[in-house]
């Protein structure tokens, strides 16, 4: 298994598709080295356009370009691309230009930096907007096969990235579906849908879990939006018993997502594994222990569902 | 389209905006007249387009980034043919078309939806960018307010046109000096504003915004300006063309009655 980033498999697979695709282009915002669209600005320097410290002006850019009939992907920091909601908003959404959004450096994962570069709020901010489709690819491989399907959808999408290193969770032969988990653990007692680089964690506590004699199904929700309803219903009202594990905010993501259809569907308990406070500077594994995204603290969430 | 011409069709489309206000009964007559000449020159005399091929690729963009002044742009574009002229009086009615601001999804003849001020210059800046990239020799225009140069994006976006050469974008800002609650001096004060734009590297000229010979040189002006954007800074009067109006901030959002609306229409009709 090799270990990559999933924003530097977005690098790589951008400057691929770059190559296939003339319409794309790309507009970054002084952070190119960080995004890793640097390798498309290298190779394209015609179709690369660094719009400064100003994300605002660049989702505008970005809605003018489409509306011109260009592809265009915007890139910065999910926390300051998504932060300029109101111009997402107006210029992208209610616009219905052709953009894609790309947030890296999602999650408290990012570490060091602490609260001011991470994303926790991207996925609830996006997935408010009607027409904005959500993504966040677990590993390498999800991430390129993502990026492929993003090209040829036609809207705005935001695609969720992490600056840090995950482990493949998928094989070579990987298929993107919009709005499809993906079972990557079977089990019979409980499902922890997850998304994201701590989908690691979720596989980490279904180990746990099965020690203490308990089938946990691990699902990868990278479709944040639209949710896969079929894939909840099926757990909800089998076992009934969900936990959700996502690098984000506990108001707007993945688990809100979830605990709406369950809602809907009146069945099924859910409990939610996500950030439930501003995070802090510090090594990414000791945030998810001190958070509780860690696989002891997803394992006892699925005792507690299992005991009641 | 002539001088004459152009003053004949303004006069016309000034009665489309009272008329469409008065029908729907809210919205914003003030800077919808204080910006229509600028529209009529630009619809009528300076741009390439075909109302009857509305996305013709190689049509010059039009984005109007006041938002709130779309009685204007509607009334142009119904005088253009783009749609019927009743549709006009279906403005902010239930399923019209017309929303209260510009939606290109409902009405494609619009090249983008606005009304939150401050966003139009860089979706205008964008549609340039791409222009200029695929070798395109389309212009685009964008009418920006002079309250929304109170908004940081404009000058984010004011910094990037420049730097990426775009001599094809010409903003026009409609400078009638009141916004929504008062004076703009008042309220936050803009000058020097030429100054401003021309420390932004553009090519910044200062006109008559009601005066049409002043409105076609400086748009002649612009496509012949080479290596940056042009600003037209079109001194307006809030109003301009009904008496009661002009100047007053009491009619940036308010709609005149049906008494009003006549008085209004009888001065512009008496104008000669």
């Amino acid at each position: 298994m090799g270990a990559k980033a999933t924003r530097v498999a977005f690098g790589e697979a951008l400057t691929r598709l770059g190559g296939e695709n003339p319409d794309i282009v790309v507009l970054d915002a002084d952070l190119s080295k960080s995004t890793m669209t640097e390798q498309f600005a290298k190779k394209y320097p015609d179709r690369f356009f660094d719009l400064g410290i100003a994300e605002g002006n660049m989702v505008g850019a970005g809605a003018g370009m489409a509306l011109a009939g260009k592809i265009p992907f915007i890139c910065s920091f999910a926390c300051f691309v998504t932060g300029r909601f109101e111009q997402i908003r107006m210029s992208i959404a209610y616009t219905r230009a052709n953009v894609k959004i790309v947030g890296t450096h999602a999650g408290i994962g990012i570490g060091e930096d602490g609260y001011s570069q991470m994303a926790v709020e991207d996925i609830a901010l996006m997935r408010s907007l009607p027409n904005m489709v959500v993504i966040q690819p677990a590993d390498a491989v999800e991430t390129e096969r993502a990026l492929e399907y993003i090209v040829r959808h036609q809207g705005p999408v935001f695609l969720r990235l992490m600056r840090q290193k995950t482990e493949d969770i998928h094989p070579p032969d990987y298929r993107f579906r919009l709005g499809k988990g993906v079972v990557l653990r079977p089990g019979k007692d409980v499902t922890l849908l997850g998304t994201g680089g701590v989908l690691a964690n979720a596989l980490k506590a279904a180990e746990i879990l099965a020690q203490k004699g308990a089938e946990a199904q691990v699902v990868n929700v990278p479709t944040l939006k639209p949710i896969d309803r079929e894939m909840i219903s099926e757990a909800a009202l089998g076992h009934g018993r969900i936990v959700t594990v996502e690098d984000h905010g506990i108001t707007g993501g993945l688990g809100s997502a979830v605990a709406e259809v369950v809602a809907e569907l009146g069945r099924g308990r859910i409990r939610r594994v996500a950030v439930e406070d501003f995070a802090e500077s510090g090594n990414p594994d000791g945030l998810y222990r001190k958070y509780g995204l860690c696989d002891e603290n997803i394992a006892a969430k699925a005792l507690e569902l299992l005991g009641e | 389209m002539d001088i004459p011409e152009l003053k004949a069709i303004a006069k016309e489309l000034r009665v489309d905006i009272i008329r469409m206000l008065v029908e729907a009964g809210s919205g914003h007559p003030g800077g919808s007249l204080s910006c229509i000449d600028m529209l009529a020159a630009l619809f009528f005399h300076k741009m390439r387009h075909r109302p009857h091929d509305p996305h013709w690729p190689d049509r010059d963009r039009f984005v109007l980034s006041k938002g709130h002044c779309v009685p204007a742009l509607y009334a142009v574009l119904a005088k253009a043919g783009y749609f019927p002229r009743d549709e006009l009086l279906t403005l902010r009615k239930l399923d019209s078309r017309l929303q209260g601001h510009p939606d290109r999804h409902r009405l494609p003849y619009l090249e983008a939806s606005t009304g939150s001020l401050g966003q139009g210059l860089s979706i205008a800046l964008g549609m340039a960018l791409a222009g200029k990239s695929a070798q395109k020799d389309y212009r685009v225009y964008c009418v920006i307010s002079d309250g929304e140069c109170q908004a940081g994006q404009v000058w984010e976006a004011s910094m990037a046109a420049p730097k990426f050469g775009l001599d094809n974008l010409c903003a026009l800002l409609d400078y009638n000096k009141i916004q929504l609650s008062g004076a703009i001096k008042d309220i936050m004060d803009l000058e020097p504003l030429l100054e401003k734009w021309r420390a932004f590297n553009w090519h910044a000229v200062e006109i008559d915004g009601h005066d049409f010979a002043a409105i076609t040189r400086a748009l002649d002006e612009a496509e012949r300006t080479k290596g940056r954007p042009t600003l037209i800074l079109c001194q307006t009067i809030k109003g301009k063309g009904v008496s009661f109006m002009e100047g007053r901030w009491e009619w940036h959002g308010k709609a005149p009655n049906h008494e009003e609306g006549e008085r209004a229409i009888q001065e512009i009709l008496a104008q000669t």
